[in-house]
């Protein structure tokens, strides 16, 4: 069409103002075909050894490079993957079949040794060794059956497998060329696991280099051929959000996570991409500090605070609906969620409470938040402090960046903090034992309860239902203590934060994404 | 000229030693590494078993005395977070920002020698006050905005449909006001040469190439409109010397006058400036190389900050500082070179 040629000739106009005639030439889509995906994160994995940290970034790079026993579905069930079945044998054993035929990308084939060894490094890691304290031992019955006992009858031992990517024992096993062993952990270290990688997962690293590119190519050999058609993946971290945005919408990557709520809708309407957004099971709430505040001891003042507080409101408009409104701990599929519970501001009721308390003329707190950790924290713990101003309650807020942010939270010389929390275990139970249980620096309970806030009860509640395994009535128990802490104010949710993740429009993401924030890439079909 | 690059090298070394002890003063503020380094769920006894390890217990002068006296052997200590040595990690970063700064101070000295020239021999032409203008909007954008508007108009792309599409003038507009982006928005791309050692240059392929173009845009953005102001005021200024004046009055060509005579002096400060903002340039690159996700030592310095990465921080800063010190020496040589009359040692003869 002449017309068009028109236009285009304009536009090499417009690029010369600036002094650059390249405007106009298409850029040679570099790799750009259907089975290449590239993908730009906020963050790339720290390191390659599986068990050196546990995070976002490394679990989901254990999702590429290996496989776990079991994952979770869209729909928080498990789903087998390495584990084919698993039955319970008695109250403390499970007995679980491996699936025949699947290799490493080193050759090795995978055995009942490779997870018993697996096991048994997860208890030497610093990060996952109190989330593994459950676990006695494991033994492999034969080459494809392993058992693993726990000290207790413990109800989340499946929760538990979806930590387990079994890592190729023959390869981490023996000495480097300096002497070093191959299967030590070393935080922040420069060690043979963390260099090298040798799992069952999809995707091979290539070529890694921090925090600029990481490298995947498809195993040739993966077991699951019923499966995506992704060949190559480059990750490219993006930590800035605008610029992630940017190089999606401009074609530069073809999948993206953590859109900002700013550019949700801009994303939306933008031609050729896809926005999916989830429901996100990060619960962000307040910590009210009763040791250096003495109203906060009374119950009818935390309960102020907590009918003070427009949830819907911030979900709404500060968050602009990339949050649901919470009113407990767990989100909706876990275990404990409470359907009973929901946000109740109402701030005549408030201040009610406050007058019957005795401090109807409020009184002033400082508060603490961090400023780059989670979606618009600064902006909300600003509405939360104006918010308490209308029940006189007034609030001199500090907002830090995060490196800041933990050291000072870690003193507990504020009067109130901001905290978000996500479950490890994907689990209620998970959400009490690290914020609202009493603090006990011998067992690490309550480590992060900054309020030092404690009720023995919902407690005991809680840690009966951890050892309570039939599942029906340990929901029941979880979800009583959900309600307690509600009546109680123990701790002050704000929302659950959305996950929102952007792509090409034939990337079809929606399958592979979940509340988890694990996209399990090896599943991704790219539509020729 | 011994004696002065001796001097320097002293000044290099007690600036790191400045730097370095700051740096290590202000360390408790820069935030806990363990707490970037570990699961949330991970008990307070194994933290501290791992500060242990890293010695950050240890009280601040033992601290300092075990970095310098493996500094001083070379070893700035390892980056918790690339796991590796921090001059290693510097110098892999190192040519991505150098390659960036090259590009830039070559749009900064291409442009602005000609338009401030310009605007200096006919300050009321109406381009000179256009110049004027957009330099002045120039130097009050931050970088930041700067960059966001680049993306989006030359790598997203924007479709103006303000005008009439039906009339011809109207589709023309738009046309003429709408691009279609296809830039890089991130990046050094990936059809990087190999030259040396931990040097890739984007400066041998065509993609390279348009990999640097926005950032190197970007972050002259600030210098150039400052430069342009520069060599105009100064140009304006030695006009108006009586050197010149009686060089016009001989009836030399005003092409001789203009750029033998007056331009020569106008550059002796743009000279000196300009070497000391070429160092101020490295910082900026935080800002640019953020945006662009340049993987220089912008990114690299940032990503340290965010992980409390004090190894790598401290040893930023004083390659950093030492970067000043250099530029400024080339500086003082080149303006030695320009201007006999100026004797290195600052002492008089």
């Amino acid at each position: 069409m002449p017309f068009r040629r028109t236009i285009s000739f304009k536009k090499t106009m417009l690029a010369s103002v600036i002094g650059a005639t390249l405007a106009g030439t298409a850029l040679l889509p570099m790799a750009a075909s259907a089975e290449t995906l590239r993908v730009g994160y906020a963050a790339d994995p720290e390191t390659l050894d599986i068990h050196e940290q546990l995070s976002g970034g490394m679990l989901r790079f254990s999702h590429l490079s290996f496989d776990p026993l079991v994952r979770w579905t869209k729909n928080f069930e498990f789903e087998p993957r390495l584990a084919t079945e698993w039955e319970q044998v008695d109250e403390t054993t499970m007995r679980m079949s491996l699936r025949e035929g699947v290799t490493f990308h080193s050759g090795n084939p995978l055995t009942a040794e490779d997870v018993v060894w697996t096991i048994e490094r997860l208890k030497e890691s610093p990060d996952y060794r109190a989330i593994f304290e459950p676990v006695e031992s494991a033994e492999a019955i034969d080459d494809h059956t392993i058992e693993i006992k726990t000290s207790e009858p413990y109800p989340l031992l499946l929760n538990l497998a979806t930590y387990i990517f079994p890592m190729d024992r023959a390869f981490y096993t023996g000495e480097t060329d300096d002497g070093d062993d191959k299967s030590e952990i070393v935080k922040a270290g420069n060690s043979y696991a963390s260099r090298h990688v040798s799992g069952t997962g999809p995707f091979i690293v290539t070529e890694r280099r921090q925090g600029v590119r990481v490298d995947f190519e498809r195993f040739d050999d993966y077991w699951d051929t019923d499966t995506g058609n992704v060949d190559r993946i480059v990750l490219t971290p993006i930590a800035e959000n605008a610029s992630r945005v940017a190089a999606l919408l401009s074609g530069g990557v073809d999948f993206i996570d953590a859109v900002p709520p700013n550019d949700l809708e801009r994303v939306r309407e933008a031609d050729d991409v896809n926005l999916v957004e989830i429901n996100g099971t990060r619960i962000i709430g307040f910590q009210l500090n009763e040791e250096r505040v003495e109203a906060f001891q009374d119950p009818r003042v935390r309960q102020a605070v907590a009918y003070a507080i427009n949830q819907e409101g911030i979900a709404d408009r500060l968050m602009r609906g990339f949050a649901t409104p919470a009113a407990q701990f767990s989100p909706e599929g876990y275990s404990g969620h409470n359907p009973d519970l929901t946000p109740r501001y109402d701030v005549e009721r408030a201040q009610e409470l406050m007058a019957e308390a005795g401090y109807a003329d409020g009184f002033t707190i400082d508060m603490i938040a961090p400023n780059n950790r989670y979606v618009n924290d600064a902006q909300i713990a600003q509405a939360v402090s104006n918010m308490l101003a209308r029940i006189n309650i007034d609030v001199n807020l500090r907002t830090m960046p995060l490196a800041q942010y933990w050291p000072e939270y870690d003193t507990r010389q504020s009067d109130a903090a901001m905290i978000g929390w996500h479950a490890d275990t994907e689990d209620s139970a998970n959400f009490f034992q690290y914020l609202t249980f009493c603090i006990d620096e011998q067992t690490g309970a309550g480590q992060y309860n900054y309020g030092s806030y404690c009720n023995e009860e919902i407690d005991a509640l809680v840690t009966a239902a951890d050892s309570e395994t039939d599942l029906e009535k340990r929901n029941a128990m979880l979800r009583e203590a959900e309600a307690m802490l509600y009546e109680d104010a123990g701790y002050i949710p704000l929302h659950w934060q959305n996950l929102a993740y952007a792509a090409r429009e034939d990337v079809d993401i929606e399958p592979v994404v979940n509340a988890i924030d694990f996209p399990y890439l090896g599943d991704l079909v790219i539509s020729e | 000229m011994i004696a002065f690059l001796i001097k320097r090298l002293m000044h290099a070394i007690l600036v790191m030693f400045i730097i370095s002890v700051l740096a290590f003063a202000i360390q408790d503020n820069l935030g806990d590494p363990v707490q970037q380094m570990v699961g949330q769920s991970v008990p307070e006894s194994e933290r501290e078993a791992l500060r242990e390890r890293l010695g950050l217990n240890d009280p601040f002068l033992v601290q300092y005395a075990r970095f310098a006296l493996n500094a001083v052997q070379g070893d700035f200590g390892t980056s918790y977070f690339y796991r590796e040595p921090a001059l290693e990690v510097i110098g892999r970063h190192l040519p991505a920002t150098l390659e960036l700064v090259f590009a830039s101070t070559l749009i900064i000295v291409l442009f602005s020698v000609p338009i401030g020239v310009y605007s200096a021999i006919k300050p009321r032409a109406i381009l000179s006050r256009f110049f004027m203008g957009a330099s002045i909007v120039g130097i009050s954008i931050p970088v930041f905005l700067t960059a966001i508007i680049l993306i989006q108009i030359f790598s997203i792309g924007v479709t103006v449909t303000l005008f009439p599409e039906s009339t011809g003038w109207g589709s023309w507009l738009n046309g003429f006001f709408s691009t279609e982006g296809n830039m890089p928005s991130f990046g050094r791309g990936y059809d990087l040469v190999h030259v040396f050692g931990h040097w890739d240059t984007n400066l041998a392929t065509w993609n390279g190439l348009q990999h640097l173009v926005l950032p190197s845009i970007a972050l002259a953005s600030i210098m150039l409109p400052l430069f342009i102001r520069l060599i105009r005021a100064e140009m304006m200024e030695v006009m108006q010397s009586d050197y010149v004046k009686y060089a016009r009055a001989k009836g030399i060509s005003m092409r001789r006058v203009y750029f033998v005579h007056a331009l020569k002096n106008t550059m002796l400060p743009v000279i000196t400036v300009g070497g000391v903002q070429i160092g101020t340039m490295v910082a900026y690159t935080i800002l640019t190389e953020t945006v662009f996700q340049w993987p220089g030592m912008g990114l690299m310095f940032l990503d340290a900050i965010n992980h409390a990465d004090i190894p790598l921080i401290v040893s930023y800063l004083m390659i950093v500082g030492v970067i000043f010190v250099v530029t400024n020496t080339i500086v003082d040589l080149v303006y030695g070179l320009v201007n006999p009359t100026v004797k290195l040692t600052g002492k008089p003869a």
